[in-house]
């Protein structure tokens, strides 16, 4: 009884929160038309409130480094990022066509000397310091997905296995990127020798912190996704005598796709926070350490670029997300789904 | 081979674990079959109709006597005694065809060619009329179509034993009434020995040669059982007008609603007939109710 009345107030509530949304729209919601504005028209009114709001309410906020910026000097710092960039490759190219040119008056001197192409060592910019980031990411992500979908599937068929398994698991997911950090760090330095690396040190830590973190949504959702298995069409892999093999390529797995992409999603996004805080302490070249420099450069233009940032790092998030999704939905059986 | 040992059961029981100790589900469960007969479970839900097939099948483990087929025990599940599920159980991600598939690769890898497999799937999908939608998926077609599908994979499997749990018990009565006429025209085809679980009294008498009614649980085991003494092949609307049809419907509806029906009485012990005392039906006494 309360609880219907609960839900009814809900429901009155967000209808006429609705009302609200629609009259600041100016829509009429009922045609074709109506609804494509409807989908496009709520969120930026959304948007436009929320953009006010910032810059109202920023602009009464003060910092050491001035007035908190508002959406206004946030998008002229994105812009000038933007062109820092193209500065930067404009240098770049630059430098290799004096070298270029340069060693072509060599040779033309001298045809058996030896030339060398030295390669640009300039500051990596914003942009590639984003590209910085999602390898990261994408590297600890797939090394977590490489281990934690077999011990899933494993701990999900042998009841045993999920036993000796689930305190351990319950253990170590909720520790903080910021715990591991230095542990990694130190076997890093202290297994990674090598004179020639193929990886950076802060690559390679932040990538493995990446990878500890995201490990546990995964196993734990194939998990629970593959000792759900309709026990039905287990009986039918018993009355054929499947192998073990057969049975978990044609069973086990194809049932248990949802529950494993499920776990998948929360992990890459657990690893995408992760991997901010990770890079701010390893140092490594990305999104974090970008944070991190711009903090510690104190400048008048920082706190708006690191809220670029910010924005950046919420975007591709978001990006990363659908991204998986749309892998599920390729990798899916069932195409009448509603996946979101 | 003998035709009534084709396949036994004999003195099967079973206990469940539970909280409050072991709970005897079937008590000395005897019956002989034999080979190409069909032979319908019926009784009230909660009976172990479900759980004898699933001993016969192997699923389940009887905690005494055991299940003889063809003079061999029966210990595990196998292709030779493939089942029917209820709820069609087919792998929801492979169409029709990959459905029966699967059950043939498994069966017959080593005996058939690649290109005898693919006539032996098409053969059974045709058995149950359903060559139209071989690349189908299960959401994409019908209940009674799902069912023909998940027929046609334990007739793929070339079962000795062909078990049936409650096949049509999910159809509408017209679907029903189709693959019922198909299952007798494919029964009369290929004469596997098939036993079915039935809530239908219609059905179990229109199909079957014989009709075992069990008695209520716990402690379930068989209560009588009904020759079905009428010729083949069966025409469901001139037995509508058969007297000795509607003779064997009230038979077992009596035994059904009059002799099964509770609560009953728990004063006599329990003296239950068995499979070999199928002649005269008797009284017997059954239910002690859990727990007083």
């Amino acid at each position: 009884m309360r609880k219907g009345f609960w839900k009814q107030y809900q429901t009155f509530q967000s209808r006429r929160l609705d009302a609200l949304l629609h009259a600041l729209a100016g829509v009429n919601t009922s045609g074709p038309v109506g609804k494509l504005v409807h989908s496009l028209a709520v969120p930026m009114v959304a948007l436009g409130i929320f953009l006010m709001l910032w810059s109202v309410g920023a602009a009464n906020v003060t910092t050491s480094l001035g007035a908190l910026p508002g959406p206004v000097q946030v998008w002229t710092q994105g812009i000038a990022l933007y062109d820092e960039h193209l500065a930067e490759r404009d240098k770049e190219r630059a430098f290799i066509e004096r070298q270029e040119q340069r060693n072509a008056e060599t040779l033309a001197n001298d045809p058996g000397a030896e030339v060398k192409l030295r390669p640009y060592t300039g500051k990596p910019t914003f942009f590639d310091q984003i590209l910085t980031s999602l390898g990261t990411v994408m590297v600890g992500f797939l090394l977590a997905s490489l281990i934690a979908i077999p011990v899933g599937i494993v701990c999900g068929m042998s009841s045993t296995l999920y036993k000796a398994l689930n305190p351990l698991i319950q253990t170590f997911k909720p520790v903080s990127p910021l715990a591991w950090l230095p542990i990694v760090t130190m076997v890093v330095s202290a297994v990674y020798i090598s004179d020639d690396p193929m990886f950076a040190k802060s690559f390679l830590t932040s990538a493995i912190t990446v990878t500890l973190c995201c490990l546990w949504p995964t196993i734990i959702n194939t998990t629970v996704g593959v000792s759900s298995v309709d026990k039905d069409l287990i009986n039918v892999s018993r009355v054929l005598r499947l192998n073990w093999f057969t049975k978990t390529m044609k069973i086990v797995l194809p049932s248990s796709i949802p529950m494993m992409f499920t776990g998948l999603r929360l992990s890459l996004g657990i690893g995408w926070m992760v991997l901010i805080a990770a890079e701010m302490l390893a140092q490594n070249p990305g999104l974090g350490k970008f944070v991190w420099d711009e903090f510690q450069n104190g400048s008048s233009d920082s706190l708006a670029r690191i809220m670029v940032a910010v924005l950046v790092i919420g975007m591709l998030g978001f990006l990363l997300d659908r991204s998986m999704l749309m892998l599920q939905r390729r990798v899916s059986w069932d195409k009448s789904l509603v996946l979101r | 081979m003998n035709e009534q040992n084709h396949l036994e059961l004999t003195g099967v029981s079973i206990d469940f674990p539970t909280d409050n100790g072991p709970f005897r589900a079937l008590q000395d469960v005897n019956l002989k079959i034999g080979k190409g007969e069909f032979v319908t479970l019926i009784g009230h839900s909660g009976c172990g109709k479900s759980t004898v097939l699933n001993i016969v099948a192997g699923l389940h483990q009887a905690t005494a006597g055991g299940v003889l087929l063809n003079g061999r025990e029966v210990r595990e599940p196998g292709p030779e005694r493939a089942v029917v599920f209820q709820n069609h159980s087919l792998l929801p991600w492979l169409t029709a065809y990959e459905n029966v598939e699967l059950a043939v690769k498994q069966v017959f890898r080593g005996k058939k060619s690649r290109s005898e497999m693919r006539q032996w799937i098409e053969h059974n999908l045709e058995l149950v009329h359903m060559t139209h939608a071989l690349d189908k998926r299960p959401d994409e077609i019908s209940g009674g179509m799902k069912q023909r599908v998940g027929i046609a994979r334990a007739l793929a499997m070339q079962p000795e034993v062909l078990l049936m749990d409650e096949p049509f018990g999910a159809l509408d009565a017209l679907t029903r009434a189709h693959l019922q006429d198909s299952l007798m025209e494919i029964h009369a085809c290929l004469g596997n020995t098939v036993i079915m679980i039935t809530h239908d009294v219609d059905e179990a008498v229109l199909l079957s040669d014989r009709i075992v009614m069990m008695s209520n649980g716990p402690a379930a085991t068989v209560g009588q059982i009904l020759h079905i003494e009428l010729d083949r092949p069966r025409e469901r609307l001139a037995l509508a007008d058969e007297p000795r049809y509607n003779h064997y419907r009230s038979e077992v509806l009596k035994f059904l609603y009059e002799r099964q029906r509770r609560p009953v009485d728990d004063s006599a012990p329990a003296n239950r007939a068995s499979a070999e005392d199928d002649v005269k039906p008797k009284r017997f006494a059954r239910l002690r109710i859990v727990g007083g």
